[in-house]
């Protein structure tokens, strides 16, 4: 496991908190740059609702397994440091489950097995691997929150976009005019794949744009 | 639309039509396919889909992981709904897939050094492919026995190896197109599944 993915915590100069912050919202997007967490991100982005619920259970789970990986980064043997942290990962989604569950069973039947499979998210495994076992519990709280609001910015850019052209709503309320047809295949599989596609490419041309100038 | 995503919960309530083992067999690996239909298992598909000879082995390791922890998962349900205790299914099924996963990994560093260093990171973090997860948990919802539940995991693996053998094929095939620069890697990828998704959309009047 010696060649996991490392990411570029290592620079030279120490960044303060707020730059772990913005790191994790744009300039290392987990969803549009490191493209992770992927399956999640094309699942469940149907509604601008659901995505918005999906990217709010995945950044809780984030923050507290980042919290806690960091506390016990002393304590956890290496050679069973992964499974120590997927198992601090289901603990904490088991918690969400159950408290989604609580709060509407409405929302929990939309996401289905999807809240189940936070746990099995490459991104909070990676921030757990990449982060929060080398960095104090400060700093991984503030990349835990860059990291979780840059994938949840991330699902409700998806989500809009689909909800607004696949069924002509934007949470719930009606936004086009009823004339407009609604682009089915957005709500389809295929149409994740798409909208996707589309928000990478826009993201590749505007940093293409600025490592130009 | 929101019936098109309901899928993965109401299929718990699901008429008593016995399904038969072919039709388990079709529905997991083309019209529902893990892949396009699902989304699970989306990191590895993007990530060793370049090459047609990594793709078929990524996609024997993986078949080979579900079917593994497939069984298990079947036991562990029955001993979980025994001692009453079903908040400890998601924990004990990840610990099952993470040791099932070592298993192969150490099966495979022995048997075929190369392999192993074709597979590289891929290999370990089979252990967070949802597609493993999502198989134990969907069989655990449809209620099916070990004999179906074995089927299903069949379909899977070869529905997932199928997605990943023609991506890469495709992949390989576009390595000597002239593809404008900002569009190449995962955009790229991402449009070819998405056309793939389309065309599995096909298979879905099969079997009904």
């Amino acid at each position: 496991m010696s060649s996991q993915p490392q990411h570029s915590e290592s620079t030279k100069a120490i960044p303060s908190s707020t730059d772990e912050f913005i790191k994790g919202l744009w300039k290392e997007n987990p969803v549009f740059v490191q493209v992770l967490g992927m399956c999640p991100v094309l699942a469940v982005s149907n509604t601008a609702e659901n995505a918005l619920a999906m990217g709010m259970a995945t950044a809780f789970v984030l923050l507290m397994s980042n919290i806690l990986v960091s506390m016990l980064r002393n304590f956890i043997p290496k050679e069973v440091r992964i499974a120590s942290y997927i198992l601090i990962i289901a603990t904490f989604v088991t918690i969400t489950d159950y408290t989604i569950q609580a709060i509407s069973v409405e929302l929990h039947k939309s996401l289905g097995a999807f809240i189940s499979l936070i746990v099995v998210n490459c991104l909070i495994l990676s921030r757990a691997e990449a982060f929060a076992s080398k960095n104090t519990i400060g700093k991984s709280i503030m990349d835990a929150l860059g990291m979780g609001a840059g994938f949840l910015f991330a699902l409700f850019c998806l989500g809009a976009v689909r909800e607004i052209l696949g069924s002509g709503t934007f949470f719930g309320i009606a936004l086009l005019p009823t004339e407009f047809q609604e682009w089915i295949i957005m709500i389809l599989p295929a149409g994740g794949f798409f909208t996707l596609a589309a928000w990478l490419l826009i993201f590749n041309i505007i940093q293409q744009k600025k490592s130009k100038t | 639309m929101a019936a098109h995503f309901q899928y993965y919960s109401t299929e718990k309530v699901k008429d008593m039509n016995q399904e038969s083992l072919g039709y388990i067999f079709i529905n997991a690996c083309l019209i529902n396919n893990f892949v396009l239909a699902y989304f699970l298992g989306i990191c590895p598909f993007l990530g060793v889909s370049g090459k047609m000879e990594t793709a078929t082995r990524m996609g024997g390791a993986v078949s080979f992981v579900m079917l593994i922890s497939s069984m298990c998962a079947y036991g562990i349900h029955a001993l979980l709904v025994a001692i009453n205790a079903p908040f400890l299914q998601l924990i004990s099924y990840i610990v099952v897939i993470a040791s099932t996963v070592q298993l192969v990994e150490m099966f495979v560093k022995k048997m075929s050094p190369s392999l192993f260093r074709s597979l590289g990171i891929f290999l370990p973090l089979i252990t967070t492919n949802c597609a493993i997860l999502g198989l134990a948990l969907f069989q655990t919802n449809k209620g099916y026995n070990f004999v179906e539940s074995l089927v299903y995991a069949l379909g899977a693996g070869a529905g997932f190896t199928l997605a990943l053998v023609l991506i890469a094929g495709f992949r390989e095939q576009l390595e000597f197109a002239d593809v404008p620069k900002v569009i190449r890697g995962t955009v790229l990828t991402l449009m070819i599944a998405g056309i793939l998704s389309l065309t599995f959309m096909g298979f879905s009047g099969l079997g009904s």
